[in-house]
Protein backbone atom coordinates (compact mmCIF):
# COMPACT_ATOMS: atom_id res chain seq x y z
CA UNK A 1 0.00 0.00 0.00
CA UNK A 2 1.36 3.79 -0.93
CA UNK A 3 0.69 7.02 -0.27
CA UNK A 4 0.82 9.95 -2.80
CA UNK A 5 3.35 12.22 -0.24
CA UNK A 6 5.18 15.32 -0.84
CA UNK A 7 8.48 15.24 0.43
CA UNK A 8 7.96 17.54 3.33
CA UNK A 9 4.91 14.95 4.69
CA UNK A 10 8.17 12.48 4.41
CA UNK A 11 10.39 13.93 6.62
CA UNK A 12 7.59 14.49 9.39
CA UNK A 13 6.18 10.88 8.98
CA UNK A 14 9.83 9.75 9.61
CA UNK A 15 10.31 11.82 12.94
CA UNK A 16 7.01 10.33 14.22
CA UNK A 17 7.06 6.56 13.35
CA UNK A 18 10.51 6.40 15.41
CA UNK A 19 8.76 8.31 18.31
CA UNK A 20 5.69 6.72 17.90
CA UNK A 21 5.31 4.97 21.30
CA UNK A 22 5.84 8.56 22.99
CA UNK A 23 5.07 11.44 20.92
CA UNK A 24 4.63 14.51 22.49
CA UNK A 25 6.10 18.01 23.42
CA UNK A 26 8.60 16.06 25.61
CA UNK A 27 9.72 14.29 22.39
CA UNK A 28 9.59 16.80 19.47
CA UNK A 29 9.93 20.24 20.49
CA UNK A 30 11.45 23.88 20.03
CA UNK A 31 14.81 24.50 21.02
CA UNK A 32 16.09 28.44 21.39
CA UNK A 33 17.85 30.08 18.39
CA UNK A 34 21.69 28.30 18.58
CA UNK A 35 22.91 26.40 16.19
CA UNK A 36 25.93 25.45 18.23
CA UNK A 37 23.13 25.02 20.93
CA UNK A 38 20.94 22.37 19.06
CA UNK A 39 23.78 20.37 17.68
CA UNK A 40 25.24 20.36 21.28
CA UNK A 41 21.96 19.68 22.93
CA UNK A 42 21.69 16.71 20.02
CA UNK A 43 25.28 15.17 20.67
CA UNK A 44 24.76 15.12 24.49
CA UNK A 45 21.45 13.44 23.94
CA UNK A 46 23.01 11.15 21.83
CA UNK A 47 25.62 10.58 23.74
CA UNK A 48 23.51 9.65 26.43
CA UNK A 49 21.92 7.26 24.68
CA UNK A 50 18.75 8.48 23.11
CA UNK A 51 18.27 8.81 19.42
CA UNK A 52 18.44 12.68 18.39
CA UNK A 53 17.20 14.28 15.33
CA UNK A 54 18.13 17.69 15.44
CA UNK A 55 17.00 20.18 12.86
CA UNK A 56 19.02 23.37 11.60
CA UNK A 57 16.19 25.58 9.58
CA UNK A 58 17.94 25.96 6.59
CA UNK A 59 21.70 24.85 5.94
CA UNK A 60 23.14 28.03 5.75
CA UNK A 61 22.80 28.69 9.30
CA UNK A 62 24.74 25.19 10.46
CA UNK A 63 28.15 26.58 10.55
CA UNK A 64 27.83 27.74 14.27
CA UNK A 65 27.65 24.29 14.88
CA UNK A 66 30.61 23.63 12.37
CA UNK A 67 32.82 23.26 15.71
CA UNK A 68 30.24 20.62 17.52
CA UNK A 69 30.27 18.71 14.77
CA UNK A 70 33.53 18.14 13.39
CA UNK A 71 35.52 18.31 16.88
CA UNK A 72 32.79 16.92 18.94
CA UNK A 73 30.02 14.56 17.21
CA UNK A 74 33.03 13.42 13.96
CA UNK A 75 35.63 12.65 16.91
CA UNK A 76 33.94 10.84 19.60
CA UNK A 77 34.27 7.20 18.99
CA UNK A 78 37.91 7.69 17.58
CA UNK A 79 39.01 10.13 20.87
CA UNK A 80 37.55 7.78 22.85
CA UNK A 81 38.39 4.41 21.49
CA UNK A 82 35.04 3.55 20.87
CA UNK A 83 34.56 3.72 24.65
CA UNK A 84 31.73 5.97 23.27
CA UNK A 85 30.21 7.33 20.35
CA UNK A 86 27.56 9.52 19.05
CA UNK A 87 26.15 7.50 16.54
CA UNK A 88 22.44 8.25 17.92
CA UNK A 89 22.78 11.82 16.04
CA UNK A 90 20.75 12.83 12.80
CA UNK A 91 21.17 16.41 12.14
CA UNK A 92 18.51 17.49 8.92
CA UNK A 93 18.31 20.58 7.24
CA UNK A 94 17.17 22.24 4.06
CA UNK A 95 19.70 22.83 1.35
CA UNK A 96 19.77 24.38 -2.32
CA UNK A 97 18.53 26.76 -4.72
CA UNK A 98 15.09 27.44 -4.67
CA UNK A 99 14.94 30.53 -6.92
CA UNK A 100 15.33 32.98 -4.83
CA UNK A 101 17.04 32.25 -2.05
CA UNK A 102 20.17 33.99 -2.82
CA UNK A 103 22.96 33.75 -0.34
CA UNK A 104 21.74 32.56 2.97
CA UNK A 105 18.65 30.50 2.17
CA UNK A 106 20.49 28.43 -0.91
CA UNK A 107 23.62 27.03 0.13
CA UNK A 108 24.77 23.30 -0.43
CA UNK A 109 27.86 23.32 2.19
CA UNK A 110 28.08 18.96 1.52
CA UNK A 111 31.72 19.76 0.71
CA UNK A 112 32.44 20.84 4.02
CA UNK A 113 31.30 17.89 5.75
CA UNK A 114 32.37 15.19 3.21
CA UNK A 115 36.04 16.68 4.50
CA UNK A 116 35.17 15.57 8.15
CA UNK A 117 36.02 11.49 9.02
CA UNK A 118 33.26 10.88 11.50
CA UNK A 119 30.59 11.85 9.63
CA UNK A 120 28.27 10.50 7.33
CA UNK A 121 26.76 13.01 4.64
CA UNK A 122 23.25 11.42 3.17
CA UNK A 123 21.20 13.78 0.41
CA UNK A 124 18.21 12.10 -1.15
CA UNK A 125 16.63 13.05 -3.75
CA UNK A 126 12.69 12.31 -3.75
CA UNK A 127 10.33 11.16 -1.32
CA UNK A 128 11.01 7.38 -1.86
CA UNK A 129 14.59 7.66 -1.00
CA UNK A 130 14.09 10.37 1.26
CA UNK A 131 12.06 7.99 3.81
CA UNK A 132 14.40 4.96 3.37
CA UNK A 133 17.53 7.03 3.45
CA UNK A 134 16.46 8.91 6.67
CA UNK A 135 15.20 6.42 8.45
CA UNK A 136 18.76 4.49 8.08
CA UNK A 137 20.70 7.77 8.80
CA UNK A 138 18.67 7.69 12.23
CA UNK A 139 19.00 4.08 12.83
CA UNK A 140 23.02 4.76 11.50
CA UNK A 141 25.62 4.14 14.25
CA UNK A 142 27.67 7.42 13.26
CA UNK A 143 26.09 11.05 13.44
CA UNK A 144 24.46 11.53 9.81
CA UNK A 145 24.39 14.88 8.29
CA UNK A 146 21.09 14.80 6.06
CA UNK A 147 20.57 17.50 3.87
CA UNK A 148 17.35 17.61 1.97
CA UNK A 149 17.19 20.03 -1.06
CA UNK A 150 14.34 22.60 -0.60
CA UNK A 151 12.65 22.69 -3.61
CA UNK A 152 11.98 19.53 -3.58
CA UNK A 153 9.33 19.77 -0.66
CA UNK A 154 6.66 21.05 -3.07
CA UNK A 155 7.81 19.86 -6.23
CA UNK A 156 8.08 16.11 -5.49
CA UNK A 157 5.80 14.04 -5.74
CA UNK A 158 5.65 10.52 -5.19
CA UNK A 159 3.97 6.91 -4.14
CA UNK A 160 5.33 6.22 -0.83
CA UNK A 161 4.99 2.68 0.62
CA UNK A 162 3.56 3.40 4.28
CA UNK A 163 5.68 0.34 5.54
CA UNK A 164 8.99 0.86 7.51
CA UNK A 165 11.78 0.57 5.09
CA UNK A 166 15.32 1.49 5.09
CA UNK A 167 17.75 2.77 2.02
CA UNK A 168 21.34 1.73 2.27
CA UNK A 169 23.60 4.10 3.23
CA UNK A 170 26.79 4.39 0.92
CA UNK A 171 25.19 3.00 -2.00
CA UNK A 172 25.11 4.92 -4.98
CA UNK A 173 21.95 3.82 -7.48
CA UNK A 174 22.38 3.83 -11.28
CA UNK A 175 18.87 5.47 -12.20
CA UNK A 176 18.89 5.28 -15.91
CA UNK A 177 21.56 2.80 -17.72
CA UNK A 178 23.90 4.12 -20.71
CA UNK A 179 26.92 3.38 -22.38
CA UNK A 180 28.69 6.61 -23.92
CA UNK A 181 28.43 9.20 -20.68
CA UNK A 182 28.40 8.50 -16.62
CA UNK A 183 26.75 11.32 -14.80
CA UNK A 184 27.45 11.61 -11.44
CA UNK A 185 25.22 13.92 -9.30
CA UNK A 186 22.60 14.33 -5.91
CA UNK A 187 19.29 16.07 -4.57
CA UNK A 188 17.65 18.26 -7.09
CA UNK A 189 20.30 18.40 -10.14
CA UNK A 190 19.77 14.74 -11.05
CA UNK A 191 16.33 16.00 -12.24
CA UNK A 192 18.10 18.82 -14.44
CA UNK A 193 20.67 15.46 -15.91
CA UNK A 194 17.33 13.62 -16.46
CA UNK A 195 16.85 16.45 -18.87
CA UNK A 196 20.34 16.63 -20.27
CA UNK A 197 20.47 12.18 -20.49
CA UNK A 198 17.33 13.30 -23.24
CA UNK A 199 18.60 15.59 -24.97
CA UNK A 200 22.32 13.97 -25.52
CA UNK A 201 20.32 11.32 -26.90
CA UNK A 202 17.99 13.06 -29.41
CA UNK A 203 20.38 15.36 -30.66
CA UNK A 204 23.94 13.84 -30.27
CA UNK A 205 22.79 10.08 -30.44
CA UNK A 206 24.75 9.81 -27.00
CA UNK A 207 23.93 7.35 -24.34
CA UNK A 208 24.26 8.61 -20.93
CA UNK A 209 24.71 6.71 -17.59
CA UNK A 210 22.77 8.64 -14.84
CA UNK A 211 24.34 7.88 -11.13
CA UNK A 212 22.29 9.38 -7.79
CA UNK A 213 25.18 8.79 -4.98
CA UNK A 214 22.44 9.63 -2.55
CA UNK A 215 25.58 9.04 0.21
CA UNK A 216 28.06 11.64 0.07
CA UNK A 217 30.35 10.30 2.39
CA UNK A 218 31.46 7.45 2.34
CA UNK A 219 30.55 7.90 -0.75
CA UNK A 220 30.40 4.45 -3.13
CA UNK A 221 33.32 4.71 -5.29
CA UNK A 222 32.52 1.32 -6.51
CA UNK A 223 29.48 1.88 -8.63
CA UNK A 224 30.93 5.17 -9.88
CA UNK A 225 34.08 3.67 -11.50
CA UNK A 226 32.39 0.76 -12.52
CA UNK A 227 30.29 3.28 -14.87
CA UNK A 228 33.16 5.36 -15.58
CA UNK A 229 34.99 2.03 -16.62
CA UNK A 230 32.30 1.16 -18.88
CA UNK A 231 31.47 4.07 -20.25
CA UNK A 232 34.95 5.60 -20.34
CA UNK A 233 33.63 9.53 -19.80
CA UNK A 234 32.67 11.41 -16.76
CA UNK A 235 30.43 14.30 -15.85
CA UNK A 236 30.12 15.03 -11.89
CA UNK A 237 27.45 18.17 -11.06
CA UNK A 238 26.39 20.34 -8.11
CA UNK A 239 25.25 23.65 -7.24
CA UNK A 240 27.96 23.99 -4.57
CA UNK A 241 30.95 26.00 -6.13
CA UNK A 242 33.35 24.52 -8.42
CA UNK A 243 36.59 25.15 -6.05
CA UNK A 244 36.68 22.31 -3.64
CA UNK A 245 33.24 21.14 -4.74
CA UNK A 246 32.39 17.49 -4.33
CA UNK A 247 32.77 16.76 -7.70
CA UNK A 248 36.53 17.44 -7.14
CA UNK A 249 36.73 14.81 -5.37
CA UNK A 250 34.93 12.05 -7.30
CA UNK A 251 37.00 13.44 -9.75
CA UNK A 252 40.25 12.48 -8.68
CA UNK A 253 39.01 8.87 -7.67
CA UNK A 254 37.73 8.30 -10.71
CA UNK A 255 40.70 9.20 -12.61
CA UNK A 256 43.14 7.21 -9.89
CA UNK A 257 41.26 4.17 -10.63
CA UNK A 258 39.74 4.18 -14.18
CA UNK A 259 42.92 6.32 -15.67
CA UNK A 260 43.38 4.34 -18.65
CA UNK A 261 39.45 4.43 -19.63
CA UNK A 262 39.22 7.56 -20.13
CA UNK A 263 38.52 8.96 -23.51
CA UNK A 264 38.26 12.54 -22.23
CA UNK A 265 39.11 14.40 -19.56
CA UNK A 266 36.13 14.52 -16.82
CA UNK A 267 33.61 17.70 -16.88
CA UNK A 268 32.50 19.25 -13.76
CA UNK A 269 29.46 21.19 -13.35
CA UNK A 270 29.07 23.33 -11.01
CA UNK A 271 28.10 26.50 -9.31
CA UNK A 272 30.64 29.51 -9.99
CA UNK A 273 33.11 30.37 -7.36
CA UNK A 274 31.20 33.24 -6.14
CA UNK A 275 28.65 33.30 -2.89
CA UNK A 276 25.39 32.43 -4.16
CA UNK A 277 23.35 35.29 -6.02
CA UNK A 278 20.16 36.71 -5.68
CA UNK A 279 19.03 37.92 -9.31
CA UNK A 280 22.24 36.76 -11.08
CA UNK A 281 20.85 33.10 -10.14
CA UNK A 282 19.59 32.00 -13.51
CA UNK A 283 23.41 32.68 -14.44
CA UNK A 284 24.76 31.03 -11.67
CA UNK A 285 23.09 27.29 -11.37
CA UNK A 286 24.36 24.46 -13.41
CA UNK A 287 21.41 24.27 -15.77
CA UNK A 288 20.67 21.80 -18.49
CA UNK A 289 22.47 24.18 -21.11
CA UNK A 290 25.85 24.61 -19.50
CA UNK A 291 25.64 20.43 -18.68
CA UNK A 292 24.86 19.71 -22.22
CA UNK A 293 27.75 21.83 -23.57
CA UNK A 294 29.64 20.16 -21.28
CA UNK A 295 28.63 16.72 -22.95
CA UNK A 296 29.13 18.16 -26.18
CA UNK A 297 32.79 18.32 -24.84
CA UNK A 298 33.52 15.36 -23.66
CA UNK A 299 31.88 13.21 -26.37
CA UNK A 300 33.93 14.91 -28.66
CA UNK A 301 37.12 15.52 -27.57
CA UNK B 1 39.17 59.23 19.08
CA UNK B 2 35.95 57.59 21.28
CA UNK B 3 34.50 54.59 20.90
CA UNK B 4 30.79 53.68 21.04
CA UNK B 5 28.88 50.52 21.67
CA UNK B 6 25.46 51.25 21.72
CA UNK B 7 23.51 48.18 22.17
CA UNK B 8 19.58 48.63 20.95
CA UNK B 9 17.53 45.21 20.81
CA UNK B 10 13.98 44.32 19.88
CA UNK B 11 12.20 41.67 21.03
CA UNK B 12 8.71 41.31 19.05
CA UNK B 13 8.38 38.24 21.23
CA UNK B 14 8.86 35.42 18.61
CA UNK B 15 11.63 33.58 16.63
CA UNK B 16 9.38 32.57 14.12
CA UNK B 17 7.30 29.84 15.76
CA UNK B 18 9.41 29.84 18.63
CA UNK B 19 7.62 32.10 21.31
CA UNK B 20 10.34 33.49 23.44
CA UNK B 21 9.16 31.80 26.42
CA UNK B 22 10.97 28.49 24.74
CA UNK B 23 13.78 30.78 24.08
CA UNK B 24 14.96 31.74 27.01
CA UNK B 25 14.01 30.70 31.27
CA UNK B 26 15.86 34.49 32.66
CA UNK B 27 14.20 37.48 31.59
CA UNK B 28 14.48 38.09 28.08
CA UNK B 29 17.62 40.71 27.03
CA UNK B 30 17.72 43.11 29.42
CA UNK B 31 18.65 40.99 32.02
CA UNK B 32 22.13 39.63 30.65
CA UNK B 33 23.11 43.10 29.88
CA UNK B 34 24.41 42.93 33.71
CA UNK B 35 26.06 40.43 33.46
CA UNK B 36 28.39 41.98 30.75
CA UNK B 37 29.08 45.10 32.94
CA UNK B 38 26.52 47.06 30.79
CA UNK B 39 23.86 49.29 32.23
CA UNK B 40 20.60 48.12 30.57
CA UNK B 41 16.86 49.42 30.64
CA UNK B 42 13.62 47.68 28.72
CA UNK B 43 11.42 50.43 27.21
CA UNK B 44 7.89 49.92 25.79
CA UNK B 45 8.51 49.45 22.07
CA UNK B 46 5.41 50.26 21.12
CA UNK B 47 5.43 53.79 22.53
CA UNK B 48 7.27 56.02 20.12
CA UNK B 49 8.45 58.71 23.08
CA UNK B 50 9.48 56.46 25.44
CA UNK B 51 11.91 54.84 23.01
CA UNK B 52 12.65 58.00 21.94
CA UNK B 53 13.97 59.48 25.32
CA UNK B 54 15.88 56.20 26.69
CA UNK B 55 17.44 56.25 23.36
CA UNK B 56 18.29 60.23 23.85
CA UNK B 57 19.24 59.56 27.44
CA UNK B 58 21.39 56.04 26.30
CA UNK B 59 23.38 58.22 23.81
CA UNK B 60 24.35 60.96 26.43
CA UNK B 61 25.67 58.90 28.58
CA UNK B 62 27.64 56.62 25.92
CA UNK B 63 29.22 59.64 24.33
CA UNK B 64 30.03 61.39 28.05
CA UNK B 65 31.20 58.25 29.80
CA UNK B 66 32.59 56.44 27.00
CA UNK B 67 30.86 52.76 27.49
CA UNK B 68 28.09 50.97 26.33
CA UNK B 69 24.06 50.71 26.80
CA UNK B 70 22.04 48.77 26.28
CA UNK B 71 18.82 48.73 25.44
CA UNK B 72 15.79 46.04 25.22
CA UNK B 73 12.65 47.72 23.41
CA UNK B 74 9.44 45.23 24.46
CA UNK B 75 7.12 44.81 21.25
CA UNK B 76 4.48 42.24 19.70
CA UNK B 77 5.09 40.87 15.91
CA UNK B 78 1.56 41.21 14.90
CA UNK B 79 2.64 40.35 10.92
CA UNK B 80 3.50 36.78 9.65
CA UNK B 81 7.64 36.30 9.65
CA UNK B 82 7.91 36.17 6.18
CA UNK B 83 6.00 35.74 3.03
CA UNK B 84 6.45 31.82 3.89
CA UNK B 85 5.18 31.71 7.09
CA UNK B 86 1.40 31.46 8.23
CA UNK B 87 1.70 32.37 11.96
CA UNK B 88 -1.94 31.05 12.39
CA UNK B 89 -0.35 27.49 13.06
CA UNK B 90 1.08 28.77 16.14
CA UNK B 91 -0.85 31.72 17.83
CA UNK B 92 -4.13 32.86 18.33
CA UNK B 93 -5.88 35.68 16.20
CA UNK B 94 -6.69 37.29 20.02
CA UNK B 95 -3.12 37.57 20.34
CA UNK B 96 -2.70 39.56 17.04
CA UNK B 97 -5.71 41.22 18.00
CA UNK B 98 -4.90 42.23 20.99
CA UNK B 99 -2.12 43.56 20.44
CA UNK B 100 -2.88 45.07 17.45
CA UNK B 101 -4.90 47.32 19.66
CA UNK B 102 -1.38 48.94 21.11
CA UNK B 103 0.20 49.47 17.87
CA UNK B 104 2.48 52.43 17.61
CA UNK B 105 2.02 53.11 14.31
CA UNK B 106 -1.85 54.13 15.07
CA UNK B 107 -0.88 55.18 18.76
CA UNK B 108 2.02 57.84 17.59
CA UNK B 109 -0.76 58.62 14.91
CA UNK B 110 -3.56 59.45 17.82
CA UNK B 111 -1.01 61.40 19.78
CA UNK B 112 0.32 63.60 16.96
CA UNK B 113 -3.99 64.25 16.21
CA UNK B 114 -4.66 64.84 19.68
CA UNK B 115 -1.53 67.63 19.55
CA UNK B 116 -2.66 69.16 16.34
CA UNK B 117 0.24 68.84 15.04
CA UNK B 118 -1.42 66.00 12.51
CA UNK B 119 -4.72 65.74 10.45
CA UNK B 120 -7.30 63.03 9.25
CA UNK B 121 -7.13 65.02 5.71
CA UNK B 122 -3.07 65.42 5.88
CA UNK B 123 -2.83 62.04 6.62
CA UNK B 124 -4.96 60.81 3.64
CA UNK B 125 -2.61 63.43 1.20
CA UNK B 126 0.49 62.39 2.28
CA UNK B 127 -0.52 58.38 2.03
CA UNK B 128 -1.56 58.96 -1.70
CA UNK B 129 1.37 60.95 -2.45
CA UNK B 130 3.20 58.65 -0.80
CA UNK B 131 1.73 55.60 -2.74
CA UNK B 132 2.28 57.45 -5.60
CA UNK B 133 6.24 57.98 -5.10
CA UNK B 134 6.66 54.47 -4.55
CA UNK B 135 4.91 52.94 -7.66
CA UNK B 136 6.22 55.61 -9.75
CA UNK B 137 9.75 54.93 -8.27
CA UNK B 138 8.93 51.08 -8.36
CA UNK B 139 7.80 51.66 -12.65
CA UNK B 140 10.89 53.58 -13.48
CA UNK B 141 13.18 50.89 -11.66
CA UNK B 142 11.30 48.13 -13.59
CA UNK B 143 12.21 49.77 -16.98
CA UNK B 144 16.00 49.74 -16.39
CA UNK B 145 17.88 47.06 -17.00
CA UNK B 146 19.42 44.78 -14.04
CA UNK B 147 23.33 44.93 -14.10
CA UNK B 148 25.64 43.61 -16.36
CA UNK B 149 26.41 39.97 -15.13
CA UNK B 150 29.80 40.69 -14.80
CA UNK B 151 28.39 42.05 -11.30
CA UNK B 152 27.79 37.90 -10.82
CA UNK B 153 31.50 37.55 -10.27
CA UNK B 154 32.61 41.05 -8.76
CA UNK B 155 33.79 41.99 -5.07
CA UNK B 156 34.36 38.32 -4.16
CA UNK B 157 37.52 39.87 -3.63
CA UNK B 158 39.08 43.11 -4.02
CA UNK B 159 40.97 42.10 -6.69
CA UNK B 160 39.11 39.63 -9.59
CA UNK B 161 41.67 36.62 -9.70
CA UNK B 162 42.35 34.47 -12.38
CA UNK B 163 40.17 31.74 -11.81
CA UNK B 164 37.10 33.85 -11.04
CA UNK B 165 37.60 35.99 -14.25
CA UNK B 166 38.19 32.82 -16.14
CA UNK B 167 34.62 31.75 -15.09
CA UNK B 168 33.19 35.34 -15.79
CA UNK B 169 34.71 34.97 -19.47
CA UNK B 170 32.96 31.25 -19.94
CA UNK B 171 29.88 32.90 -18.76
CA UNK B 172 30.00 35.31 -21.42
CA UNK B 173 30.81 32.61 -24.34
CA UNK B 174 27.68 29.97 -22.56
CA UNK B 175 25.12 33.24 -22.75
CA UNK B 176 26.15 34.38 -26.29
CA UNK B 177 25.71 30.88 -27.42
CA UNK B 178 22.50 30.22 -25.88
CA UNK B 179 20.82 33.47 -25.90
CA UNK B 180 17.39 32.32 -25.78
CA UNK B 181 17.63 31.06 -22.57
CA UNK B 182 18.62 33.50 -20.58
CA UNK B 183 16.90 36.55 -19.26
CA UNK B 184 17.28 39.34 -21.44
CA UNK B 185 16.67 42.51 -19.34
CA UNK B 186 20.43 41.92 -18.36
CA UNK B 187 22.69 44.77 -19.25
CA UNK B 188 24.49 42.73 -22.05
CA UNK B 189 26.16 45.40 -23.31
CA UNK B 190 27.64 47.93 -20.89
CA UNK B 191 29.98 45.79 -18.62
CA UNK B 192 32.18 47.94 -16.95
Amino acid sequence: MARTCHLMRILLTCVLLLCCTCVGKDRVFNTPLSEQGIAGFGIGLATAGATAIAEIQFADYVYPAFDQLVNEAAKYRYRSGNMFNCGRLTIRMPCGAVGHGAHYHSQSPEAYFAHTPGLKVVIPRSPIQTKGLLLASIRDNNPVVFMEPKVLYRLAEEQVPVADYEILLSTAEVIREGSDVTMVAWGKQLYVLHEVCDMAKDQLGVSCELIDLRTILPWDQDTVCKSVCKTGRLLVSHEAPLTQGFAAEVVSTVQAECFLHLEAPAARVCGWDTPFPHIFEPFYVPDKWRCFEAVKRITSY
Amino acid sequence: MITLMYVCSRNNGFAISTPTEEQYRGDGIVSRGPGYGIESVRVDGNDMLAVYSVTKAAREVCVRENRPFLIEAMTYRIGHHSTSDDSSAYRSTDDVNYWDKQHPIKNAYNYLLSRGIWSESQDKEFKQEQKKLVMDTLREAERQLKPSVKELFRDVYDEMPPHIERQWNEVQQHVAAYADQYPANFDHDHES
